[in-house]
């Protein structure tokens, strides 16, 4: 496999939101708009890739008996880092993730690439799987809160769209919003593609 | 479902003649609207188009009842796209949707919209010469007076004859508990619905809100109060009842009532809200197949082994 289709494996065929389905917790709980789905994207994808190098250097070090405790130790140590950082320079976006920065360490998009790619993988290519999957990630996040935002505020990105006599359809940035809204973009997604594919 | 329909037409009318065009304008387009929505949704997915079955009509009537009389058309239609494409078809359609489309619909747009789904009009009837007068429901009154006074406000038991008729403002389907009581007993003479949801519901709201009412009457309204407001009629006899969201057993269908009105109650004394009733029945809606489950009949003939297996 090249490192080309590496990298852009994770962008669309195998996006982790719409196709592989991992990582719904930042996924559903932090789209309340884009700027919000775009930062977790990142910080996501920055653990990503670092991890990936990380495990991939020391895949043959690893025994494989404890190697689940091994790369939470390795990706938790990563996290602390964008933690940190995220509350030293973007402190707005830090507020706004809260608990769900940390929770990057549980978020099985990064644990599932460790043991299926990067454990296997040299460093050149877990990168590009890495940058893929993390891109295609922060894809999928940046929709979904577009979505959400634009119907929920009637903004994209903080600018408001619709004028003042727009009515917010509150629903989609509470919770259950997350759920229709992915469920819906999901199932025009199938759609679009049987349609594709008939052709 | 026609005689369900059929059932609601007094209380339709009554809704009309208080809150005038409005009101028809509001029942126009949910009907509408979600008969559109399903034929719509059913041709999309290629599924034959069933709309003369009436169960989207039944549903529009149903949101209509739900929703104050001077929403806007925009609140109508999307609570129809809610109730018939999100709550209905995506589950596959009648007889599958395990919640009451028009009380999610109701649900959604009112976590929404707060705004527009409790700004009421009060009562004008056709021919009394105001054109609409801004007001509060008596829920929404006595809610608000508990919260900052701790207690019922002294002129809340306006005559417990007005709004039984209709003289109250709130949603279409709240004004007339007889119009509705009317259509309620109608459908149980019809065997369309059995008594033991409507009666297990209403007699829990009862019991236990006059549990509270003895306790401390200064902050707790009388049962009455409880039974002429809100849509509890609307909700015990059309909602509740509904065949596909409900225990098929009785003895499930006198737990579904009893939960029903229990939390009811609960919420429209404790919760945040003013008016109960719809986060109830979708609540005990979640719970129905568990009801199913434990309350299954006994197959005939058949001898329960002393601590063995299950069938």
């Amino acid at each position: 496999m090249s490192l080309a289709d590496n990298f852009i494996r994770g962008l669309w065929r195998e996006n982790p939101v719409f196709k592989l389905l991992l990582g719904m917790c930042p996924t559903l709980a932090v789209t309340t708009s884009a700027e919000n789905g775009i930062g977790m994207g990142l910080a996501t994808t920055f653990v990503l890739v670092c991890s990936n190098i990380t495990i991939a250097l020391m895949r043959k070090l690893i025994p494989s008996g404890v190697r689940i405790p091994a790369f939470i130790v390795v990706i938790a140590s990563f996290v602390t880092v964008v933690q940190l950082c995220m509350e030293a320079f973007v402190y707005d976006l830090y507020k706004a993730l809260g608990i769900f920065i940390p929770l990057i360490v549980v978020n099985c998009l990064i644990l599932g690439r460790a043991e299926a790619f990067a454990s296997k993988n040299g460093v050149v290519s877990s990168i590009a799987d890495g940058l893929g999957m993390g891109l295609g990630f922060t894809l999928g996040l940046f929709i979904l809160g577009s979505v959400r935002e634009l119907l929920g505020s009637g903004s994209l990105l903080g600018v408001s769209l619709f004028g003042s006599g727009y009515q917010p359809f509150l629903l989609m940035i509470l919770p259950p919003g997350a759920f229709i809204a992915l469920g819906l973009l999901l199932a025009g997604m199938n759609r679009f593609e049987q349609m594709r594919s008939r052709q | 479902m026609r005689q369900v329909i059929f059932a609601l037409l007094p209380a339709c009318a009554v809704a009309v003649y208080m809150f005038g065009l409005p009101a028809l304008v509001t029942l126009v387009l949910c009907t509408a609207g979600c008969i559109g929505f399903e034929a719509g949704c059913q041709k999309l997915m290629r599924r034959p188009v069933a709309i003369a079955d009436g169960s989207a009509a039944l549903t529009g009537i149903l949101l209509a009842m739900n929703l104050p009389p001077s929403s806007p058309w925009w609140l109508s239609l999307l609570g129809a796209f809610v109730a018939i494409v999100i709550a209905k078809q995506i589950y596959g359609g009648l007889g599958y949707n395990p919640f009451n489309p028009a009380l999610v619909a109701r649900v959604v747009l009112l976590i929404s919209f707060p705004v527009q789904m409790t700004t009421w009009t009060a009562p004008t009837p056709i021919g009394s010469g105001l054109d609409a007068v801004t007001t509060a429901t008596p829920l929404g009154r006595a809610k608000e007076a508990v919260m900052l006074h701790g207690a019922l406000p002294a002129d809340l038991p306006s005559g417990f004859l007005g709004s039984f008729l209709g003289d109250i403002g709130g949603c279409l389907g709240e004004v007339s508990v007889f119009a509705l009581l009317l259509g309620g007993l109608f459908l149980l003479w019809k065997r369309v619905i059995s008594w033991h949801i409507p009666v297990s519901f209403v007699g829990t709201v009862i019991v236990l809100s006059g549990i509270f009412w003895l306790v401390d009457p200064q902050r707790y309204p009388d049962p009455l109060f409880h039974l002429v407001t809100g849509g509890l009629m609307l909700g015990a006899f059309f909602m509740a009842t509904d065949m596909v969201t409900s225990p098929v057993t009785t003895k499930g269908m006198l737990v579904f009532g009893v939960g029903c009105g229990l939390l009811t109650v609960l919420i429209r004394l404790f919760g945040g809200y003013p008016e109960g009733v719809s986060f109830a029945i979708l609540l005990m809606n979640a719970a129905t197949p568990l009801i199913d489950r434990y309350l299954k009949p006994k197959k005939f003939g058949l001898v329960q082994e002393k601590g063995g297996a299950h069938a």
